[in-house]
């Protein structure tokens, strides 16, 4: 095994941790598109480059436009039930 | 239960599952000595036998076409079941509070985003019908293509605002795009059941090894499955978008 | 360090495993869901990757040079494009959840009736 490929799986495990232990999810968010960009280098390093081109796409920015359109929703729904409830 | 007695038995049991797991993972050979017959076998038949380089696609479009026909339908029963999700949603709102939504003014990018949205868009467009297209012979397939051409109204929606998204993308296409995508592949099968053969098996013409149009009835399965990814994950993202483009009045 | 990728994947697996269990918000789980999903991917590459070979694309080499095994690729390339539809279909849940009941927090969340 080789130090690259040591050194990216070393940070693909802390690119997970952060994203986990990244409590809110706008932040969430854009820590999750890190981790995909990470997981990227991972494939290639691996000799695997067609994962690589499926995780990039998706994970880096599919995925968080995603995550972030479903908050956006819920934050106008919770401001439009405040807004009839104060009507 | 509460948060901390959560976090406690989660504690606990992730210890024990931990330890399992790294008991189990140092009884594992070593890595990089790998001595599975398959992938040898595999690596030396699919250029030979169906003349095509990227021996990726071979498995997925070709020996193991069954089962991506299985994970095709996956995408799309999950598009389909997030449309309806997010449709009912909208129709309830618009039910219960018709007197109060709005179409809001959307904010106008700067004229340095819009071209570097245009550039943006146009090289993605022309790296995912490459990709799409080149199947055979290079890194590239149905599955990454599509993904990376639905980036490309990813693009469009960042850097412009969404009307303009909506103004360049007609929904009833998109959907209509990714049925003819997924019955492609079925068709194709049956097509081959048609011209004497079992389900799925190779019966076109294979090409010459290095030519991108090698490979027989994978070509065809892999542009039913471009498209129908590209289409996918675009539907995904217009029914995400409706959902937003509603506020509240006098906002 | 011979098994570094098992217990990468491992550590990946249970660290989702705990964000998922401990998470007071559906997209935070969600997201700690996509992570238990890459630990999959990377024990799968870890499995089929033979040590000093290539990317198992014959394009500018001959057949017949040692390539990694194929078809974990091949399971993991559509993984990844599922996983993320399915993750789309979950946020789907949960704003629909969120509309049900007022809240994101999964413990909040009324249950089903009728």
């Amino acid at each position: 095994m080789s130090v690259l490929q040591a050194v990216v799986l070393l940070l693909v495990a802390c690119g997970g941790a952060g994203v986990v232990l990244t409590r809110e999810p706008s932040r969430q968010a854009l820590v999750a598109s890190l981790n995909g960009l990470l997981l990227t280098l991972m494939f290639v390093v691996f000799q695997a480059p067609d994962v690589a081109l499926s995780e990039l796409a998706v994970g880096t920015a599919a995925v968080p436009l995603m995550i972030l359109l479903a908050l956006s929703k819920t934050r106008i729904e919770a401001r439009r039930t405040n807004h009839k409830d104060s009507q | 239960m509460r948060p901390r007695q959560r976090a406690i038995v989660a504690l606990l049991g992730g210890a024990l599952l931990a330890g399992f797991l790294w008991w189990g993972a140092l009884g594992l050979p070593s890595f990089g000595a790998y001595a599975g017959p398959y992938g040898d076998v595999v690596n030396a038949a699919a250029p030979a036998d169906r003349q095509v380089q990227n021996v990726v696609t071979a498995i997925n479009f070709d020996y193991r076409a069954l089962d991506t026909l299985g994970e095709e339908y996956i995408l799309f029963a999950a598009v389909a079941a997030a449309a309806l999700l997010l449709r009912r949603v909208r129709t309830e709102r618009q039910e219960s509070d018709a007197a109060s939504v709005s179409e809001s003014e959307p904010n106008q990018p700067s004229e340095a985003l819009h071209a570097w949205g245009l550039a943006m868009v146009a090289c993605t467009l022309l790296f995912g019908v490459y990709m799409v297209v080149h199947a055979v012979t290079s890194p590239g397939g149905g599955f990454q293509g599509g993904c990376v051409l639905a980036s490309a109204w990813v693009v469009v929606f960042l850097t412009g605002d969404t009307r303009l998204l909506h103004r360049v993308t007609n929904q009833n296409l998109v959907q209509l795009a990714e049925a003819v995508g997924a019955g492609a592949y079925a068709a194709t099968g049956l097509a081959m059941v048609a011209l004497g053969g079992v389900f799925l098996q190779d019966l076109l013409p294979n090409g010459s090894l290095g030519s991108p149009l090698a490979g027989g009835m994978m070509l065809v399965i892999n542009a039913g499955v471009g498209l129908e990814v590209t289409a996918g994950f675009v539907l995904i993202l217009l029914e995400f978008l409706h959902q937003t483009s509603e506020t509240l009045e006098g906002r | 360090m011979d098994h570094l990728p098992y217990l990468v994947a491992a550590w990946l697996f249970v660290i989702g495993w705990y964000g998922i269990i401990t998470s007071r918000n559906l997209i935070h789980l969600i997201l700690c869901l996509s992570v238990v999903q890459s630990s999959t991917y990377v024990f799968l590459l870890a499995i089929g990757y033979r040590t000093g070979a290539t990317a198992p694309v014959f394009n500018d080499v001959p057949p017949g040079t040692p390539a990694v095994d194929p078809l974990v690729q091949a399971l993991a390339l559509t993984d990844v494009v599922v996983g993320a539809t399915v993750t789309a279909l979950l946020l789907a849940l949960a704003v629909q959840a969120h509309k049900q009941s007022g809240t994101l927090d999964p413990g909040g969340v009324e249950t089903m009736r009728g």
